[in-house]
């Protein structure tokens, strides 16, 4: 299979890209080919295999008498890693071992869609922020800010269902992207770099919500717990799969997916067939030609973060209106690192919106699967993180996965120029 | 690679072998425990399975119940608050008989999971049982325990003032800086002294001082440091290991401030810092746990549990290191104090005392 350079034709004035080592790296990591992901992830669960081994106390004694009986430890091993994975599988895609019933069989594959959601939605903000040229860190202060907007709407607004949910939906788009716009035009305006204000930033919503969520207007006076009020039931995404006979109403897919798959048709319309998006790529690809051709950068890097602030603040909304968090209301943790998460989810989806819809779905299905794992096999769901971490990390060395796997491919000598540090 | 790392890798690399050379051990054949189809398993919050606070305290006390009782036990681990949701459901469908969920924040994923699973039974640390559902609930009135930690503060304290700080002003939390301010007011009307609170006043919430962290000992630290500057000599910190922080200030002060802990015994937890707890007012999440266990195994859990010093599910730790310091007219009273709460004589106002 050759190379497919998908960023080619998307990125015109790519060729001349300025320098900087932050730039090069996401260049080597967007213009990488589908090849090199899909081997990634069959090394990185190679690894997470050979974690599952080592964690294994059972299987770590067999060894310590490998030469006596090596049968031993290589069957302890076989067993151990096929029960997880088969656990993995089991919890994220298909059951064999359920009642047959419709409920039952889709239910692995609805929490994986369930966990994919979010992902999908953070993923794609990310990458319509490097497509842009910026590096948004700031995803966990714009969720926040996402979620505090559509709780506070959600349980003031008494409405029909349609209403409510689509008031709060709107809010959260808001808190987002004003949130997000604020990194652009700091940057626009001051040049101060995005990286550094939105990780600053973050410290900043977290610090809000905390003190937000003690507040009488906010907090909920019939519970303990540091919570803020429930949104109304008007307010929840409505569940999808409930309508099913026999378990349905445990099925957590909720109308957040739908709204994460307008935003995929969104972002694809935005980037490719847009005057708008047409900018963000050309500011994103090379400010300098950019500006020489007319277009504003400033103005580019603010939509650039107000769309991708909104996308950001949606997953703060399906945080607290879906199905993720039983309270439907505001926790000082409400963000479950998502705003980070999407960072890789972003990476590994090339930052182009179909990508991100492959990526998201991995990432959900390892998510859900993880939990599967942890709770028959008693493997640590931190094995999971690390294997979504190695998949990332051979992403981003292409040149190792194409060594390893004895493939042709260019990008050796590029990539040895990566690991210069940032000036972007 | 120099000389050095290879040779180091050589020895790790023969070190590795020799080890792989051992017997295979005889086979073990377990004893079958007399209740094997008991299966007790609880899904931890996001502070993990050793946090040395109460989701160590719950595991510590399944385990010791299914050692009783026999039978299987397991834990799952919680990385994000999504998680509650289906960690309990997928703790439901491995067939545990018993689930545990660990703290209020996971009532409501706990309410959602037993509304699908209605024969499910479960068990939940620090929330209330839940009306027409199977969810034991186990809850702890620290009120009673700070209110002996006050007066003992207020009957130790050589400057009269004692202070307290929180970790973040909820219920949980403030509810032992009530009971601490409760026991000092007690103290100074039946003494006629007039001891202060520094960092909260029962009547007056808003004006506490809170760390906004449970983990954050620097804030720890510059909080007690204002306070023994303010002349306070007794520290009551309700923030978890943000508390840390006060038992360092304190014992840079070489012996004239000293901590009083929570939760769990200060010296067990902390034993650096024993020199400087005075006491700790405890928490028995373990007992509460272990005695669920024990029970779930012989049929179903009905009520609730509720820890207070007439079961000692809270109480007063040892004194340790300062039992020759407190004098003992003053144990005396405190034990006086203790009957009189449980039997009602002294009436204690927190609003934030769990309701049964």
């Amino acid at each position: 299979m050759s190379e497919q350079p998908t960023e080619k034709k998307a990125a015109p004035a790519g060729e001349k890209a300025p320098p900087g080592g932050l730039r090069r790296v996401l260049d080597e990591i967007l213009q990488g080919s589908w090849l090199v992901t899909a081997l990634a992830v069959v090394l990185a669960l190679f690894f997470g295999a050979i974690m599952i081994i080592v964690s294994d106390e059972e299987v770590r004694g067999t060894f310590s008498y490998f030469f006596a009986a090596p049968g031993d430890a290589l069957s302890a091993s076989w067993t151990a890693v096929s029960e997880a994975y088969g656990a993995l599988f089991r919890g994220a895609v298909w059951n064999p071992e359920s009642s047959w019933n419709v409920a039952t069989a889709i239910a692995p594959f609805s929490e994986t869609l369930t966990e994919a959601t979010p992902l999908l939605l953070g993923g794609l903000a990310i990458g319509l922020a490097f497509r842009s040229g910026l590096f948004n860190i700031g995803g966990q202060g714009q969720l926040i800010m996402g979620a505090i907007c559509a709780t506070l709407v959600g349980f003031t607004v008494q409405g029909p269902v349609v209403v409510a949910a689509v008031l709060a939906v709107l809010a959260g788009i808001a808190g987002g992207a004003l949130y997000g716009a604020l990194v652009g035009l700091l940057k626009a305006r001051t040049g101060a770099h995005e990286v550094i204000v939105t990780i600053m930033l973050n410290y900043v919503a977290v610090s809000f919500l905390v003190w937000l969520i003690t507040t009488d207007a906010v907090k909920n006076h019939e519970r303990n717990e540091p919570l803020s009020k429930s949104v109304s039931e008007a307010a929840e995404l409505p569940r999808l799969l409930s309508w099913l006979p026999e378990g349905g109403g445990s099925l957590r897919l909720h109308a957040g997916l739908l709204i994460a798959a307008a935003a995929v048709f969104f972002c694809w319309w935005l980037l490719n067939r847009s005057t708008l998006g047409f900018e963000l790529r050309a500011v994103g690809a090379n400010p300098t030609a950019a500006r020489t051709a007319g277009m504003s950068v400033g103005r580019s890097q603010i939509m650039a973060m107000l769309i991708s602030g909104g996308l950001m603040g949606i997953v703060g909304a399906t945080q607290v209106l879906g199905t993720a968090n039983a309270n439907n209301a505001l926790t000082p943790s409400i963000d479950a690192g998502l705003g980070f998460t999407a960072i890789t989810v972003a990476l590994l989806g090339r930052a182009s919106p179909v990508g991100t819809v492959f990526a998201a779905i991995l990432f959900g299905a390892l998510q859900a699967g993880g939990r599967a794992m942890q709770a028959s096999s008693g493997v640590s769901i931190e094995i999971v993180t690390v294997i979504q971490a190695l998949i990332v990390l051979f992403v981003a060395a292409p040149p190792l996965v194409r060594g390893l796997f004895r493939l042709k491919g260019a990008g050796g000598s590029k990539a040895a120029l990566a690991s210069k540090g940032w000036n972007g | 690679m120099s000389k050095g790392i290879r040779l180091a890798a050589g020895m790790a690399g023969l070190a590795l072998l020799v080890a792989a050379c051992g017997e295979k051990p005889k086979e073990e054949t377990s004893g079958t425990t007399a209740n094997s189809d008991y299966k007790a398993c609880m899904v931890t919050d996001t502070g993990g399975i050793d946090d040395r606070s109460f989701n160590a305290a719950s595991w510590a006390g399944i385990q010791a119940g299914i050692k009783q009782v026999g039978g299987e036990e397991k834990f799952i681990a919680s990385s994000s608050e999504n998680d509650y949701v289906p960690n309990i459901t997928g703790l439901v469908k491995e067939n545990c008989t018993l689930v545990v969920t660990v703290g209020g924040l996971m009532g409501e994923a706990t309410t959602e999971a037993a509304g699908q699973n209605p024969n499910q039974q479960f068990a939940i640390v620090d929330s209330p049982t839940v009306e027409g559902q199977k969810i034991y609930g186990m809850q702890f009135n620290t009120a009673e325990s700070s209110f002996l930690a006050g007066y003992l503060a207020a009957g130790m304290s050589k400057t009269g003032k004692v202070a307290t700080f929180g970790g973040m002003a909820i219920p949980p939390v403030t509810i032992f800086m009530d009971g601490f301010w409760e026991g000092v007011q007690h103290y100074n009307k039946t003494k006629g002294k007039d001891v202060q609170v520094l960092g909260w006043d029962e009547t007056k919430p808003k004006s506490g001082s809170m760390a906004d962290h449970f983990n954050n000992q620097a804030k720890g630290k510059s909080i007690t440091q204002n306070f023994i500057q303010q002349g306070a000599d007794i520290i009551f910190p309700v923030a978890g290991g943000t508390g840390l922080g006060a038992a360092a200030a304190a014992k840079e002060t070489n012996g004239k401030a000293s901590v009083i802990w929570v939760d769990t015994d200060g010296c067990e937890f902390a034993s650096q810092y024993c020199d400087v707890f005075l006491t700790s007012v405890l928490k028995d999440v373990k007992g509460a746990v272990e005695n669920a266990v024990v029970n779930g195994s012989k049929g179903e859990l009905t009520g609730g549990y509720l820890g207070d010093l007439e079961n000692d599910g809270t109480g007063l730790a040892p004194f340790h290191q300062f039992d020759s310091k407190v004098p003992a007219e003053l144990k005396t009273e405190l034990e006086k104090i203790k009957t009189d709460i449980v039997d009602g004589k002294i009436e204690i106002t927190s609003p934030s005392q769990p309701k049964g």
